[in-house]
């Protein structure tokens, strides 16, 4: 088989074994003598006041839905780049309207105050 | 003759012509050299990133006035090593309410994620990992998983301070991969591929020189994709104590803390790859492939200098003004940057390079002067308000 | 079996074992995980297929956004991260018999297309995916109006989740 991505499955299979080679040998020699303290959760030395996987901020999730499209958009732009500097100014110019068109929904989202950290 | 102009290659046959002669096949024994090569650079990497703890350290010392490490070896050498060995024998502790399998994986994914970049990264003209086609977009690839590794520790630690943390960080890491992805398309629109090697093959003029300003972006986004300061937002020491890896101690901590220094080093080495011209510096590449090596590391040590240098030169910047500076500053400037840049180069491609390089240079200039002072105007109209604001409540 | 087959074999394992862990896991962000897991092992299957462009994309959508997306979701819903509910209803087995004859049914169909038993062809070393896929986004006669109409369906998704969050101040 003669795939490029048989090597990049190496870099990760060695880059994830290296680590895990690495936890291991501090698991081996290290001392374990845990106690509920230690296990404790670190807050600064006060009690910790019930659970912490508590309901979050919705506005996360907002710039989370408008990273999403906007990271659709520059991936259909990377072939377009690719092929660009050999289809001229016709192809140039598809692009641009592509752009215009989502920095019209930047704009839009702006205007309506949705990029606004509150 | 054959050995000292590429050793590796030599050295590469050489071992093929021994597996050949066990009788495998000449595939097989391909492979297994490919293994054997991944497995020798990883290995290398980890040393490098032992050394960069010291680099660090010292560099940091070095701009806060002191001395740093200084007594174990010459100039502090050995002291990443005693490190090491601390971090080795620490009693490793498990939060009681963490999530165990969630909470052990972060850690080797966040080492990973850095790992895995080095695939595509060419130290040489002909020592190259693996050239993809879509060598940018593999990059961006591996900071997901980077994202997805933060989120794992912050959530599975079972503490409020990581949950918020990696919130925040993770946050951050989204929205500057926006400008990250739109400069990077600049490099692609410049030299008309993805692949790492052919972009620089293309630089025979330096991209900085095309594209200061994209240059400018990507060093900034590069700085936030890294969680470093001023975009240290997932680990503000003074509020969130350590951010998303609080409850995380001896190796765990350790590849985090590794992970980040390779990381930083690795964006440096991208800096120099597309705006620097990677390996390339006045045909020094083609004398011998470790020269080359050596052009590049030098490059990525000073784009990891530079990294620093902003690291402990700056404050942190509150979360909701870095969100600002990314969404309605940063993002804009790259996409108009990107249209300017594809426009002029569709019209001057064919005029003498000098045209070329004074019309991209000419654009950029114009861009960022616009582009500051509409921000200058902005903010300072924004200061009057906020004062405004404060004399009428004073009195 | 040739190697890949092989290789296939055990990432389409990997693939449909964690796929299977999305539903029948209780912990809703474990869920989420296991739907990574599951979407990268797609992602490890177009590389199979030398689809490099697809099995990037792949990871950078769909783990690096839509997952991180799933688990803020998650996170801003649900105060209880656990699902206690039952998870079979009574309709089980008729599902399961509806699924069993879909499956056999689909195989059965499938099997008399001449291109189910077809061996795909090695693609040449150089044949440059990127810039047929760039030319064919542009040029007027291929797919040049869906790649436009594509931006305007991102601007109509971005206007929908601006409306369907914003609240008035």
């Amino acid at each position: 088989m003669n795939n490029e991505w048989l090597f990049v499955a190496f870099f990760i299979v060695i880059g994830a074994l290296v680590p895990i080679a690495a936890i291991s040998v501090a698991w081996l020699v290290s001392p374990k003598k845990s106690n509920p303290i230690k296990q404790s959760t670190y807050e600064c030395g006060i009690e910790t006041v019930g659970e912490s996987w508590v309901q979050f901020k919705a506005q996360y999730y907002i710039f989370a839905l408008v990273f999403l499209v906007f990271d659709v958009e520059t991936v259909f732009l990377f072939p377009w780049a690719v092929k660009i500097g050999q289809l001229g100014l016709f192809a140039v110019v598809e692009g641009i309207i592509f752009i215009g068109i989502l920095i019209a929904g930047l704009v839009y989202t702006w205007r309506k105050g949705m990029l606004e950290w509150s | 003759m054959e050995f000292w102009k590429d050793p590796l290659k030599a050295a590469a046959d050489w071992l093929a012509g021994i597996l050949v002669g066990w009788g495998l096949a000449s595939q097989v024994s391909q492979v297994i050299i490919a293994f054997l090569g991944v497995l020798i650079l990883i290995s290398l990497l980890m040393v490098l990133d032992i050394f960069l703890v010291w680099v660090e350290r010292k560099t940091v010392a070095r701009f806060q006035d002191r001395l740093g490490p200084n007594r174990l070896g010459p100039f502090g050498l050995i002291q990443p090593f005693a490190d090491i060995i601390k971090l080795l024998i620490k009693e490793d502790t498990t939060p009681g309410g963490a999530d165990k399998w969630v909470y052990n994986l972060a850690p080797v994914l966040s080492m990973m994620s850095v790992l895995m970049i080095w695939a595509i990264i060419p130290l040489a003209p002909t020592v190259v990992g693996v050239d993809l086609n879509v060598g940018i977009l593999y990059l961006i690839a591996a900071g997901a998983i980077g994202t997805l590794s933060i989120i794992m520790a912050g959530w599975s630690s079972n503490n409020k301070f990581a949950m918020i943390g990696a919130f925040r960080e993770v946050a951050i890491l989204v929205s500057f991969e926006i400008p990250m992805l739109t400069i990077l398309l600049i490099p692609t629109v410049l030299s008309g591929t993805m692949g790492i090697n052919g972009i620089i093959e293309s630089q025979s003029l330096w991209y900085v020189f095309l594209s200061p300003l994209g240059a400018l972006i990507f060093l900034i986004a590069a700085i936030a994709e890294l969680g470093r300061a001023p975009f240290d937002m997932g680990e503000a020491e003074s509020e969130l104590v350590a951010g998303y890896n609080i409850e995380y101690s001896g190796m765990k901590f350790g590849m985090f803390y590794a992970g980040e220094l390779l990381h930083a080093f690795t964006f440096g080495g991208f800096w120099a790859i597309f705006f620097f011209g990677g390996y390339r510096f006045f045909g020094l590449e083609k004398v011998h492939p470790f020269l080359a090596v050596a052009v590049l590391i030098f490059k990525a040590m000073l784009g990891y200098w530079v990294i620093m240098w902003v690291k402990y030169t700056l404050m942190r910047i509150r979360i909701d003004h870095m969100l600002a500076l990314n969404w309605k500053f940063l993002t804009p400037l790259a996409f108009i940057l990107l249209m300017a840049t594809a426009l002029t180069n569709a019209i001057l491609k064919n005029s003498s390079i000098l045209i070329y390089w004074a019309g991209m240079f000419i654009v950029n200039i114009i861009i960022a002067f616009v582009a500051l002072e509409i921000a200058r105007r902005v903010s300072t109209a924004q200061r009057a308000r906020l004062e405004g604001r404060k004399g009428a409540a004073a009195a | 079996m040739t190697i890949s087959q092989i290789i296939f074999l055990v990432v389409a394992g990997f693939t449909l074992a964690s796929a299977l862990m999305v539903v029948t896991t209780r912990n809703l962000i474990h869920a989420a995980l296991f739907l990574v897991a599951t979407l990268f092992g797609v992602a490890v299957v177009y590389a199979i297929l030398q689809a490099g462009f697809l099995a990037v994309v792949q990871v950078v959508i769909y783990i690096g956004a839509i997952a991180i997306l799933f688990i803020f979701a998650v996170m801003l819903t649900r105060r209880d991260m656990r699902d206690r509910g039952p998870q079979m209803n009574r309709m089980q087995w008729i599902g399961a018999l509806l699924a069993l004859l879909i499956f056999i049914g689909l195989s059965f169909l499938l099997s008399s297309w001449d291109g189910y038993s077809a061996v795909a062809q090695e693609m040449p070393a150089d044949f440059d995916t990127m810039g047929r896929l760039g030319e064919a986004l542009v040029s007027p006669d291929a797919y040049l109006l869906p790649f436009e109409v594509a931006s305007v369906l991102l601007l109509a998704a971005l206007v929908g989740a601006v409306y369907v969050a914003y609240t008035r101040r």
